[in-house]
């Protein structure tokens, strides 16, 4: 246990080693071009690295895409045209575009929403533990939890799930959630925006409480109150924060498949793109046809990076 | 060459089972204090040399619980040979496996569950053949059949290890009695016994004949495979069921539509399923280790599911012909002509021939290990297909079945068609069909849905 | 809006605009703190925690219980056990729970701290430091988050074997960092970037080069969004499965937690009522690290990226 240990200790040792030996580097550079030196010295290690464990990795998934199911074979578009013309496939292009769509719009309004209403409340910091609770459970952990919610029984029998013992007190039948298309599909986002709820509170609640102050008197004594104020207001002081949010969000929720995968194996019309991925690349044997899916994953970002690069600009 | 004659090993493992503690005292390192070893006779594996400091990883899908016999039975080897076995198990083998062969990180021995990833895994170029010491051994203890399913064209890679039954049907022997219920002997019986179960039970619209679960995560439908083979098999026979499975005909070939509807007279109809659970829709969303617990509810009488399920039921619950639940051979149409048998197995792939790995696969395909195995297989699990097995030996119950109906002289044995398929068949489209076809869809739009799918190089 | 500036901490002394007597006594969310409003926060909060909760009792109850009736009947039904916690907690093979505990914090620990520092310093250079294709570079950067790890493992992988690094903690914990990196740097330049440049140019006119602009301003204001992305790759990295899988195995001598509980429930899944209590022995440390560093949160991450 020790030895372990003193593994570690020896690693962040050797980080510390090698940040004191790149700010030196960095401190040496002088002249009118010195930036750029030390631009190699900041920004370098993470370009490195990142070219190594993930552009490298996506240039060999690209090209894999074009080579056949097995991703080894001749040059073509086949995986593509797979892509397209089969009727599973196109049906989760449809269903990701749902998750990409609602999971950031609804985790981002109601952890505003939540972040606005306890705010400066006695129980801050108590209630926003409870939404942020979900972010530190693990998918196993989370799988069982909905399993909980979910889970189907007939009327007559005891019922294990919650939401069916809700309808069955109300003298309704209870129902298979996970298998009725297309609602289906939405209770599986709702496990992804109990999870990413948390993140966008935390955020936002900060972003809110940087507002100064005299923003909001002088917008009170012009008359603005209440939505007017949130609109006019708060709305656009926290905007980077909420672009940041709606862009990690919604990158989250193009590659999510681990909720889809452990609760219905992408059955019932509810499978998204990133877990065809998988099955095709893991269990499917068919990495070609995998990786043309991730880089179909790839084609849909480019709408968000569009965005931020706008934004970017007009920020600079 | 090592040679090991089945006399001596036999006498080796009785001798141990017999309790025998006294070391042998020829020189060997064993520690007659350690539990679950060879006690220190050692002469069934004198013939693996002396692998003293060695090690040999095996990396395998099985974790604890059921991982432990598996460790236990490597002891004896370990003590006489001085080798030390690095198992692991991990629940993702089938998805990391080939991750870490391609990343040059592979085991030295992996366990494969389906001869269909030996295929793909020996395409790799990773994998070695299987040494002459294991290739006799597969000659000596396995049938042609088995040795074929861990071969790649004629060349034999991966000897068995294991094998599973998987035509069984879970009950309750007291709620027969308590109902006068017989265990059915032929296909047509069990039908007219499911008819009278839903007659005598059915009013309450809960109880129903058949439980049934085909939810596994991403895994869903597996269940509905094993179903649909084991009715082909008895329906279309073997021969039908091998031209199926190599793709001679099409997936979605009469024969296979019809043994769909067979099976369809159990699995889609809503008085017949899903025991305690509600419809017939229900049997995809029902996690398969639940399904057949409803038995002890008696909600349900029948629950068809591998032997290996009798360590699903839970503490406290006996299982034997005398206790709470036991299984019967699911039955043939005409058991006088033949009884079908469907199972599994799983093979040990070696990715690398140092002596040390040698000599544990070919201990692997021994008679020595298949009854070390059967002896610490208390929970069960320890069937094998090997000649060499001594059944007295098997601690369990339902493991003692399992081989009876592998032994049986009518017995027509076939491995698990999806195992078999190319694995976007196997391990995709045939799982989705099935989900699909108790959700309604017809047999026709399912099977033809699967062939369409099927990979053309 | 543009002439305010932004303050990521009230040490910063003169730089604050607002007295703290002011903050106390005004609120941007007054005026919408209606009681309705309190009703739609309870509803939040209970639909948040009730799934939570209903495991939490789950894991207390019989196993042949949890299988046939809802947990809230034991409300009317007290009977509860803590056997679930001791067979999750039972040793198998001979390796001890608390060996993947330490495993999971061997892991977590620099898995944290290599990304936040190299992001730190990225975010730094991508905002403060001119040089040809900056932006480009950053966007790039960013992006790469939507690259599914699983087709960076291979690829990794054998890169480790060329190194020589198999089978040790080094694998993962460059694989963590280089996974963790793309957001890393996009959080953090959110922040960094939004400092006041005031302070910059100040300090600049007093002699400091960039790299003490960096280590004696950049860092110390940036400190609140560092602990605060700190805590959210500390939560991933804890709960990550996958990675440590690959790059390590399962074995006890290497592997994490949350490996140890994917494994409760047997090779076919069959005890999978043990992962309630599982998910609870694994809940605690991210619960406990969160509440320690929730301060951090109050003024954290975006805290300067008010324009």
């Amino acid at each position: 246990m020790l030895d372990k240990f003193g593994q570690m200790f020896l690693a962040i040792g050797v980080l510390v080693a090698v940040v004191v030996v790149l700010l030196l580097l960095a401190s040496l550079a002088r002249g009118r071009n010195g930036d750029r030196l030390r631009a190699l010295f900041f920004v370098g290690p993470t370009v490195l690295l990142v070219a190594v464990g993930l552009i490298y990795p996506t240039v060999l998934t690209i090209i894999k895409s074009f080579r056949g199911p097995a991703g080894t074979g001749a040059f073509g578009f086949d995986n593509y045209v797979t892509i397209f013309t089969r009727e599973a496939l196109r049906s989760s292009i449809v269903n990701t575009a749902i998750w990409v769509l609602l999971v950031p719009l609804l985790a981002i309004a109601i952890g505003l929403l939540y972040a606005i209403i306890v705010d400066r409340t006695p129980i801050e910091s108590f209630a926003k533990t409870l939404i942020f609770l979900p972010m530190a459970i693990s998918m196993v952990g989370a799988s069982v939890i909905w399993k909980f919610v979910y889970e189907y029984k007939p009327t007559q029998a005891d019922q294990i799930g919650l939401l069916n013992q809700i309808i069955k007190m109300f003298g309704g039948e209870t129902r298979q959630f996970l298998v009725e298309s297309p609602w289906n599909n939405f209770f599986l986002i709702v496990v992804m925006i109990w999870i990413q709820a948390g993140f966008a509170m935390t955020v936002l609640s900060a972003a809110i409480k940087a507002i100064p102050d005299e923003i909001i008197e002088a917008a009170r004594i012009d008359g603005a109150s209440g939505w007017a104020l949130f609109w006019q207001i708060t709305l656009p002081s926290i905007r980077a924060s909420l672009i940041m949010v709606v862009t990690t969000i919604a990158i989250a929720a193009l590659k999510v498949f681990d909720i889809v995968r452990t609760m219905t194996g992408g059955n019932w019309d509810t499978s998204v793109i990133a877990n065809d991925f998988y099955s095709a690349s893991f269990t499917q044997g068919q990495p070609g046809l995998g990786s043309a899916l991730a880089v179909l994953l790839f084609v849909l970002v480019a709408p968000i990076i569009v965005y931020n690069v706008r934004q970017l600009r007009e920020a600079s | 060459m090592r040679r090991i004659t089945r006399p001596i090993a036999i006498a080796g493992v009785a001798a141990l089972t017999l309790g025998m503690a006294a070391c042998s005292g020829d020189g060997d390192t064993a520690d007659p204090g350690t539990d679950g070893g060879a006690g220190g006779d050692c002469s069934a594996y004198e013939a693996y040399g002396d692998l003293e400091g060695t090690e040999v990883s095996v990396y395998t899908a099985i974790v604890a619980p059921e991982a432990d016999p598996y460790i236990e039975s490597f002891k004896a080897f370990e003590e006489c040979t001085g080798a030390t076995i690095k198992y692991e198990g991990d629940k993702a083998f089938a998805e990391q496996i080939s991750v870490r062969v391609q990343g040059g990180n592979a085991p030295d021995i992996a366990f494969v569950p389906q001869p269909g990833m030996v295929q793909t895994l020996v395409a790799t170029g990773e994998a070695v053949e299987a040494p002459a010491d294991t290739v006799s051994n597969v000659d000596e203890f396995f049938s042609e059949d088995w040795k074929n399913y861990g071969s790649v064209d004629g060349t034999l890679y991966a000897a068995p290890l294991g094998a599973s039954v998987k035509s069984l049907v879970w009950y309750s022997p007291a709620d027969f009695a308590d109902n006068g219920y017989e265990v059915p002997e032929t296909w047509d019986d069990m039908m007219s016994l499911t008819d009278q179960i839903a007659q005598d039970h059915g009013e309450d619209g809960l109880t129903k004949p058949w439980c049934v679960g085909f939810g596994d995560g991403a895994a869903t439908g597996w269940v509905g495979t094993d179903w649909i083979e084991d009715t082909l098999l008895r329906t279309a026979g073997g021969d039908v069921y091998d031209q199926w499975v190599a793709h001679e005909i099409p997936f979605n070939d009469p024969q296979v539509v019809e043994a769909f509807n067979t099976a369809g007279e159990i699995l889609t109809n809503d008085d017949y399923v899903n025991g305690g659970l509600g419809d017939s829709k229900t049997i995809s969303t029902t996690a398969f280790p639940d399904a057949g617990l409803q038995i002890l509810d008696g909600t349900c009488f029948l629950h068809r599911q591998a032997s290996f399920y009798a360590g699903m039921w839970g503490e406290g619950v006996e299982v034997g012909p005398e206790g709470d639940v036991w299984a019967f051979y699911l039955p043939a149409t005409n058991p006088e002509e033949a009884k079908p048998v469907t199972g599994g197995g799983d093979f040990a792939l070696a990715f690398d021939d140092r002596p040390e790995v040698q000599a544990f696969q070919t201990f692997l395909a021994s008679d020595t290990w298949a009854n070390e195995r059967a002896r610490v297989s208390t929970a069960g699990g320890a069937v094998s297909a090997n000649s060499g097995l001594d059944t007295e030996l098997l601690a369990n119950e339902v493991d003692k079945l399992s081989v009876e109906m592998l032994q049986d002289e009518k017995a027509v044995f076939r491995f698990d068609g999806s195992d078999l398929m190319p694995s976007a068949v196997g391990a995709g489209s045939f799982w989705t069909a099935m989900v699909d076809w108790v959700g309604g869809a017809s047999a026709e739009d399912v099977t033809k849905s699967v062939e369409d799918t099927w990979p053309t190089s | 809006m543009t002439t305010v500036v932004a303050t990521p901490d009230p040490e910063a002394g003169e730089l604050t605009p607002k007295g703290k007597r002011k903050r106390r006594r005004s609120s941007p969310t007054r005026q919408t703190s209606s009681p309705l409003m309190t009703v739609v926060a309870i509803i939040i909060a209970t639909v948040w925690t009730v799934p939570t909760l209903g495991l939490l009792i789950t894991s207390f109850r019989e196993p042949m219980d949890i299988r046939r009736t809802g947990w809230w009947t034991a409300f009317s039904n007290p009977e509860f056990t803590i056997d679930n916690y001791v067979s999750a907690m039972s040793t198998s093979g001979g390796a001890s729970m608390l060996d993947y505990f330490v495993n999971s914090f061997v892991i977590t620990i620099p898995s944290t701290l290599f990304p936040l520092t190299f992001a730190a310093l990225a975010a730094y250079g991508f905002s403060w430091l001119k040089f040809p294709g900056r932006d480009w570079l950053f966007i790039v950067v960013f992006a790469l988050q939507i690259v599914p790890l699983q087709v960076a493992l291979v690829p990794l992988m054998q890169l480790y074997g060329d190194l020589n690094l198999q089978g040790t903690y080094w694998t993962v914990w460059i694989s963590h960092t280089i996974f963790g990196l793309p957001l890393a740097v996009f959080m953090m330049f959110n922040s960094i970037r939004d400092l006041p440049p005031a302070l910059v140019e100040a300090a600049t006119i007093d002699g400091a080069g960039p790299v003490q602009i960096f280590l004696r301003i950049v860092l110390p204001l940036a400190t609140p969004a560092i602990a605060a992305y700190g805590i959210f790759q500390f939560l991933w990295t804890w709960n990550d499965l996958l990675v440590s899988m690959v790059f390590l195995g399962g074995s006890a001598d290497v592997a994490p937690l949350t490996v140890y509980i994917s494994q409760l429930t047997g090779s076919r899944g069959g005890q999978w009522y043990l992962l309630s209590a599982g998910a609870f022995i694994s809940i605690i440390v991210p619960v406990v690290v969160f509440l320690l560093m929730q301060r951090y949160f109050v003024r954290g991450l975006t805290a300067g990226a008010v324009k």
